[in-house]
């Protein structure tokens, strides 16, 4: 292995711990989601609450994801967000919605009323979490584009990246992308109501609930889940055996598991990990730790799919009009230099968890409760 | 070839459109952070509560305008994949990376301690909260500093070599990307410039307060502790805005002869102070450029290069490729002409390089390397018909300077003269007309931001790098309509939350200062 194919090992997996972590504060969205069922009571206020102290780390990891995207694989970027312009204009629409809510929902003067700024939580809870399920769905199941590096050379049309006339709308109704979007919709809410347990000091009732949606909602991400990675097992695609050459493979991923077989075990460490977190958090009214365990978990399967979509030369962006336009981790990345230079930043990364570990603690080392609520004067 | 000019046109339009925007809050959220912490140390060293009521009402305010910038920055950093897709490829391996650093190093610092900031008060010690104050202050500017980084190597794109294999160009020298003095320049002088806005703001609300007779006080320390912010913010403002100039007139001649309105240099060249540019000139015409104009002599010669006996050239200077030397002697070297000419030549041996390529004949592919690396330099004027293209639009970048300039010259004389009344004539702080002053500076200072920019961006037009890529070569394979929705959907979305920002400021000023600020709640 070079120099350069090491560190682009290396970045794909950033990717892949960026991409998981990003899953993992979905529950974010998750809950916003749910907000319509506590219409007007003094639980919603807790829920609001307790997403509002958190929505800006789901909101960074978005945009350190695409900014890392860029800096190591800036084909992809260039491809992709160019390509399927109105799958990421409306991820993008959903967040810009969400990230002015928290702060104005019940702020005095806010000029469309609170209800406005709910449904934006809610539109970007359920748009958000889907949309960026399809999003990475194409990463397994294809994209309808081709890519012309010489179309530079022409000042009449000089786009190197031509996508479907539908310009990303495609993606969002193709079934399998669905499958993901779905599946990564009902893991946030799952994980939704397990951080509720964690961090909000719920009466009974209110208890009882949560432990409810966490078994509805953790069963239904179960069956797309497991429906997600049937097809995906089954799924063909392509593989680059020399610069410019990709051959066609059948089951590749599953391929790809048992080549990389550690991560087969890590995929099932993970999904151990969810279903504990669900289950005994569902049937046992003391356990309150489900999400770190769910959480945990789903960090791990999501590194592991990410990672064998773009290891073993596997193209984690197929293209489905051109197989030579075709993506992958060697032929999309930036030079040597940069991904080095790169890489140092990156020893940053475990000092940036450090510290938002360390603060995350301190602010939740009490849950929040109602009567907290009542003394804090900045509320949202 | 429409439907690309169209698409170029809307997608400038649409990034202009969210560039302004996010601008309109980032300043105050860069200015006011490190305001907040200001007080809050006050406050943690003095041990005085008042401090603290003083510092939650500017920190609510903060929250308030910290809220829109999030929101509209998010969708400048995916523009560029989005709406500019070529330029992502072409220049990726270089513009990426301050990007993903500004992720990791800057945006988790922020995101992190901005809640330690607003939930912390009760459930961190006095000192951790402080710490976090000034985390969220310092993560701000650091956010600041890896994007101007980003947009400085776009103006002055240095610390990379072009890849013909790859067609687009790589990072050689990240110490040159991050600490060219195009970069260091911009920092700091959109930051101070943003600690500027942030005390006018915090001057312009602690004047509605004197005026209303509410929170006196809290009113007076406020307006002090801004006026003191400000002047030194302007000081530094006025000084990296010089170093500015020389910049722009060392990598960018074009940009600073668009702001002068300057066809045809000359050695002590003046510096227009007021005047009116001519519509309907065109550069080689015999048309006046100004058509009324008082200048300061040597003006823009020390400007640019701190030397009052110094040529400038102006905009057919430039086309022609003319200059004059220290001694006196014209001299010409490459004009506009030659550089397209040098464009086409190296996008013309690419195209050589890249049939040789799928050919297997390296010698021709060695031979035309060679060349496309030969002309390199000027490869963006490859893509233009004719030198005018060349040429930025002159009268939006002369009168956005002349607003820049003086704009930010009144707002010196404020904070000085407001400095004089707060310690030598107090009794005027009584005056209505000075709270008016302080309201009505308010739009000033948004007013002199927002020309600031339309100097640096619109100058340095037709360039998207400055030199190598033109703005019409870096877009997406869109429609026209899609980017026109999404246009729209952006100026609306985005007008209304600025009118709801604007709309809970002002509640939120007038129901909390019925009450004491000072008394924390």
């Amino acid at each position: 292995m070079t120099e350069l194919e090491l560190l682009q090992a290396y970045w794909w997996l950033i990717i892949a711990v960026l991409g998981a972590a990003l899953v993992f504060l979905l529950f974010v969205q998750g809950g916003q989601s749910m907000l319509y069922c506590h219409q007007g009571n003094e639980n919603r206020q807790l829920m609001v609450n307790s997403l509002g102290r958190k929505w800006e780390l789901t909101f960074t990891t978005l945009v350190v994801f695409g900014g890392a995207f860029f800096a190591s694989f800036p084909l992809f970027y260039s491809t992709s967000f160019g390509g399927a312009y109105w799958l990421w204009m409306l991820i993008l629409l959903s967040f810009v919605l969400q990230a002015v809510s928290y702060e104005f929902r019940r702020k005095r003067g806010n000029l469309y009323g609170t209800r406005t700024y709910d449904i934006f939580l809610m539109f970007n809870g359920l748009f958000g979490c889907v949309l960026l399920g399809v999003a990475v769905g194409m990463m397994f199941f294809g994209a309808e584009f081709t890519i012309s590096k010489t179309n530079i050379l022409d000042p009449g049309a000089p786009v190197i990246s031509q996508w479907s006339s539908t310009r990303g709308l495609e993606a969002i109704i193709d079934w399998k992308n669905l499958l993901l979007g779905f599946a990564v919709f009902f893991l946030a809410r799952t994980q939704a109501a397990l951080y509720f347990i964690n961090n909000i000091d719920a009466d009974n009732s209110f208890d009882k609930a949560l432990r409810k949606k966490v078994l509805v909602n953790g069963a239904v991400f179960a069956v797309f889940f497991v429906g997600f990675l049937i097809v995906l097992m089954l799924a063909g695609g392509v593989r680059q055996v020399a610069a410019g050459q990709f051959t066609e493979v059948n089951n590749i991923y599953f391929d790809n598991l048992i080549t990389m077989w550690p991560l087969a075990i890590v995929l099932l460490l993970g999904v151990v990990m969810v279903l504990y977190g669900i289950i005994r958090s569902a049937f046992c009214n003391k356990f309150r730790k489900g999400i770190w365990f769910s959480g945990a978990g789903s960090v791990l399967v999501v590194i592991v799919l990410i990672l064998i979509a773009g290891y073993e030369g596997t193209a984690y962006y197929r293209s489905t009009l051109d197989v030579g336009s075709s993506l992958t981790i060697a032929n999309s990345s930036s030079s040597l230099f940069t991904l080095k230079t790169m890489s140092y930043v990156s020893i940053l990364v475990p000092f940036v968890l450090a510290y938002i570990w360390y603060v995350w603690r301190k602010m939740n080392a009490t849950p929040i409760s109602a009567e907290e609520l009542n003394k804090e004067p900045h509320q949202y | 070839m429409n439907d690309l000019l169209g698409v170029v046109d809307w997608s400038r339009a649409q990034f202009a459109l969210t560039a302004m925007y996010h601008w309109l809050f980032v300043p105050l959220t860069i200015g006011l952070s490190v305001i907040v912490a200001i007080m809050e140390s006050i406050y943690v060293r003095t041990g005085d509560t008042k401090w603290k009521g003083i510092t939650k009402f500017w920190m609510s305010l903060f929250g308030i305008n910290f809220a829109c910038g999030v929101a509209t920055g998010i969708i400048l950093e995916f523009e560029f994949g989005t709406n500019w897709s070529n330029y992502s490829w072409f220049v990726g391996d270089i513009f990426g990376a301050p990007l993903a650093i500004e992720g990791i190093v800057a945006f988790f610092m922020e995101a992190t301690f901005v809640a330690v900031m607003f939930f912390g008060w009760n459930k961190v010690s006095r000192r951790f909260h402080l710490a976090a104050t000034w985390l969220t202050a310092i993560g701000v500017s650091l956010s600041a500093l890896w994007i101007l980084v980003a947009n400085a190597w776009m103006q002055n794109p240095v610390g990379m070599a072009f890849d013909p294999e790859q067609m687009r160009n790589v990072m050689d020298n990240f110490t040159e990307v991050a600490f060219n003095s195009v970069a260091m320049n911009k920092f700091f002088h959109a930051v101070f410039s943003g600690w500027v806005l942030a005390a006018v703001f915090v001057i312009g609300v602690s004047s509605w307060l004197l005026w209303r007779k509410r929170n006196v006080e809290a009113a007076r320390k406020s307006l002090k502790i801004a006026s003191w912010f400000g002047v030194a913010s302007m000081v530094m403002t006025l000084w990296t805005g010089d170093g500015s100039a020389v910049e722009v007139a060392r990598v960018q001649p074009m940009k600073l002869a668009a702001m002068e309105g300057l066809y045809d240099g000359q050695v002590g060249q003046s510096l227009v102070a007021v005047g009116f540019v001519n519509p309907d000139k065109k550069p080689g015409d015999d048309l006046e450029s100004i058509l009324f104009e008082m200048s300061i002599p040597y003006g823009l010669s020390i400007l640019a290069n701190h030397n009052p006996n110094t040529f400038v050239p102006g905009i057919n200077d430039l086309i022609a490729g003319r200059t004059i030397t220290a001694e006196g002697d014209t001299i010409y070297g490459d004009s506009y002409a030659d550089r397209i000419a040098m464009g086409k030549a190296a996008r013309e041996a690419l195209t050589r390089y890249a049939e040789a390529k799928s050919a297997g004949n390296e010698a021709a592919m060695n031979k035309a390397k060679q060349e496309v690396l030969d002309n390199f330099k000027y490869f963006g004027y490859g893509y233009l018909d004719n030198a005018e293209q060349a040429v930025p639009p002159v009268a939006l970048t002369f009168y956005a300077f002349r607003v820049m300039v003086m704009a930010g010259g009144y707002l010196l004389l404020l904070f000085v003269a407001l400095l004089f009344v707060c310690y030598r004539r107090t009794a005027v702080l009584e005056k209505p007309w000075l709270h008016w002053l302080g309201i009505i500076s308010i739009p000033v200072v948004w007013i002199c931001s927002q020309a600031g920019w339309v100097v640096a961006e619109v100058g340095r037009q037709p360039w998207v790098i400055q030199d190598l890529m033109p703005t019409r070569a870096a877009i997406s394979d869109i429609t026209t309509g899609s980017v026109q929705l999404t246009f729209w959907i952006f100026a609306v979305l985005f007008t209304m939350l600025l009118a709801a920002e604007i709309s809970i400021m002002l509640r939120y000023i007038a129901r909390t200062s019925k009450n004491n600020i000072e008394q924390p709640e």
